[in-house]
């Protein structure tokens, strides 16, 4: 499988506090690649310095074939590399069709647009409904099928998701899933997703990397990682 | 008397307390002698009035007053629902009518008010792009006023430019300048923003008052001309374009009308289209416009630069009228006025802002017969309006307004 993202030997710092230490990892087209670990880890920093939104001090990132370690974070929506940020991080005071719109900002196909725009209302009908209301108006589970939404329509090749269940019920983080293994099936997006929840991350993964205190300490295809001792023991609470 | 209504008037007995300490000193203390006598009768009746209206506000609170408020209450929702209602046109054309019909209706004063309402209403809309719609907080905007008004003065003096050839000049330079300051200043956020901007509104003031060889520096710059047209006419039967000057106030009023009416097309038209929407995205969370592929520095750029072109073209008008500019007119208790006006009529709203221009232009002048007292009613009546009203005078609502769906 040709990989389509690479990071190699990332190392980044927020001033003098170093986040990462060489990090390495990959994900290849169509895969479902997760990233576990504990609070701190660094795992929403790697997504963060992916995006560019945080730089990279050393090391490199490619995303396919090409080096994306100094290029503007907000030239990648365009290049279909989107992420769906910790948080949620919808516009609240933006209505959710203005929410969804500033998704496709980049985007000047108005007809592809129109036709996305379809497409996530069948994924999300809820959004459909709340349409006209402010993002911050919606309930937790909404939002982030909002945030969600909001980045599907940036059409992308790779999503990055960071934390799609945090603060959610058991039953919505299910449907959150059950809809990111959807588009990775249906669509064949590439989904790099960062989880707190290990149990139900390695159900959807097709491999995982587990992180802690700022690098990689573990990689495996998840089902391994779920029979793994250690793992259970720290992450799985069995 | 219920206890909470026993306590909110003890808080009122406290303040009313409070103020007579704040008023004693002011009025009772003259040539070193004490008097008390003028200021309780001041204090008394300001006294009796508040209590009045407490005491009403106590009662519609209570719901006692609610036989009496109920036909009020209704009246207002129907005029409300049938404004709803009308087609827009119906608003907005006796709006133009009565703007247009206005220097006809009102002497010398009346105008000279209306003029500074309008130009106010130009800097207000401005900065809403940058603070209401962008969220950029901008402690210094009064700069770009100044800008606008030097480089015409300066055209107007030394070059005897036209103002019509000037005034898109002037908003070219406060564009510049705009762009020059939010340059280095817009990688800063938040609080920083705001004190760095504030600063760099001093830096142009101060240069003003400096620069002598260029600005005259506090002595100002006399003699810039005012706004004029070329009108035909037909002497010895040939065409020729007599010169006119436009001194008149009336006519200074239509040109500051103009302008404002196209400022606010101008800031609707930006309020409405896919820039806007960035600018509220980038409002609304900045790291998640970027992640969403908004170029966030680009577009900050250009709302301070769009600002600023508003401020420019006001400054231009400002200098015509006056025919002399000085730094004094633009200090930062000016770039105060325009940032409270944005606040105060409620942020990101067009008619808000323009409720807000007026209110702050006009409530001060309406108090004129207060004399002495005229900024402390003017302060307690601005107290009322943000505790009334805290969203603003007419807070933005466009709830589903710019992507109303079709379907």
């Amino acid at each position: 499988m040709p990989a389509i993202l690479e990071l190699e030997g990332v190392c980044a710092h927020y001033g003098r506090i170093q986040a990462l230490r060489d990090v390495s990892l990959r994900v290849g087209e169509g895969e479902i690649v997760t990233i576990i670990g504990a609070n701190g880890a660094g795992k929403s920093t790697t997504l963060m310095t992916i995006c560019g939104i945080v730089r990279a001090s050393a090391g490199d990132v490619r995303y396919c074939g090409e080096s994306i370690r100094d290029v503007r974070a907000d030239t990648l929506p365009s290049r279909g590399l989107c992420q769906v940020p910790e948080g949620r991080r919808i516009f609240p005071r933006l209505t959710v069709r203005e929410n969804l719109d500033m998704g496709a900002f980049f985007r000047r196909d108005a007809d592809g647009i129109e036709a996305d725009l379809g497409m996530v209302y069948r994924l999300f009908p809820v959004l459909y409904e709340r349409r006209t209301q402010h993002g911050g108006t919606l309930s937790g589970g909404e939002q982030q099928m909002l945030a969600i939404a909001r980045a599907l329509m940036s059409r992308p090749k790779m999503l990055l998701l960071d934390e799609p269940s945090l603060g959610l019920s058991p039953m919505f983080s299910q449907h959150i899933f059950k809809i990111i293994r959807n588009v990775n099936e249906e669509r064949g997006m590439t989904i790099l997703l960062v989880e707190q929840n290990a149990n139900i991350a390695l159900k959807l993964a097709d491999r995982a990397y587990v992180m802690e205190t700022g690098t990689v300490v573990m990689e495996d295809r998840a089902e391994n990682l779920r029979e793994n001792q250690d793992i259970k023991k720290a992450y799985l609470g069995q | 008397m219920t206890r909470g209504s026993r306590k909110s008037w003890q808080y009122f007995g406290l303040g009313l307390a409070w103020f007579y300490l704040l008023l004693w000193p002011l009025m009772g203390i003259t040539d070193g002698e004490l008097h008390f006598k003028e200021t309780s009768l001041v204090w008394l009746r300001v006294a009796v009035a508040a209590a009045v209206c407490f005491a009403l506000y106590r009662l519609g609170r209570r719901g006692t007053l609610d036989p009496a408020l109920r036909p009020l209450a209704a009246a207002r929702d129907a005029v409300a629902g049938a404004l709803g209602r009308a087609p827009r046109w119906m608003l907005l054309v006796p709006l133009a009518a009565f703007a247009l019909a206005y220097p006809a209706l009102t002497n010398r004063y009346a105008q000279d008010v209306a003029i500074n309402v309008l130009v106010y209403i130009c800097l207000g809309l401005g900065l809403n792009v940058v603070v209401g719609l962008c969220g950029l907080l901008d402690l210094g905007y009064i700069a770009f006023y100044g800008v606008g008004a030097y480089t015409y003065a300066l055209l107007s003096v030394h070059y005897s430019l036209p103002f019509w050839v000037c005034l898109p000049i002037c908003a070219l330079f406060a564009a510049i300048a705009g762009c020059l300051i939010g340059y280095p200043t817009l990688r800063m956020r938040g609080d920083y923003l705001a004190i760095v901007t504030l600063g760099f509104g001093e830096i142009v003031r101060i240069v003003l008052n400096n620069w002598m060889q260029l600005t005259g520096g506090p002595n100002g710059i006399l003699g810039i001309k005012s706004p004029g047209v070329y009108l035909p006419t037909f002497a010895d039967g040939s065409l020729s374009f007599e010169y006119l000057a436009i001194r008149k106030l009336e006519y200074l009023y239509y040109i500051i009308l103009a302008l404002a009416v196209f400022t606010i097309i101008a800031v609707y038209r930006i309020n409405f289209s896919r820039i806007g929407r960035a600018f509220e995205a980038i409002r609304e969370d900045e790291t998640a416009a970027e992640l969403m592929g908004v170029d966030t520095f680009r577009f900050k750029l250009l709302a301070y630069g769009l600002g600023a072109v508003f401020g420019g073209l006001a400054g231009a008008f400002f200098a015509a009228r006056m025919r002399f500019v000085s730094p004094e007119s633009f200090t930062f208790i000016e770039s105060a006025m325009v940032l409270a006006m944005v606040v105060l009529g409620g942020m990101g709203s067009i008619p808000g802002v323009i409720l807000g221009a007026l209110a702050l232009i006009a409530l001060p002048e309406m108090f004129r017969g207060f004399e002495l007292y005229r900024m402390l009613a003017f302060g307690g009546a601005m107290a009322v309006m943000m505790l009334v009203r805290p969203a603003g005078l007419w807070p933005a609502a466009r709830l589903g307004k710019r992507s109303d769906d079709s379907e």
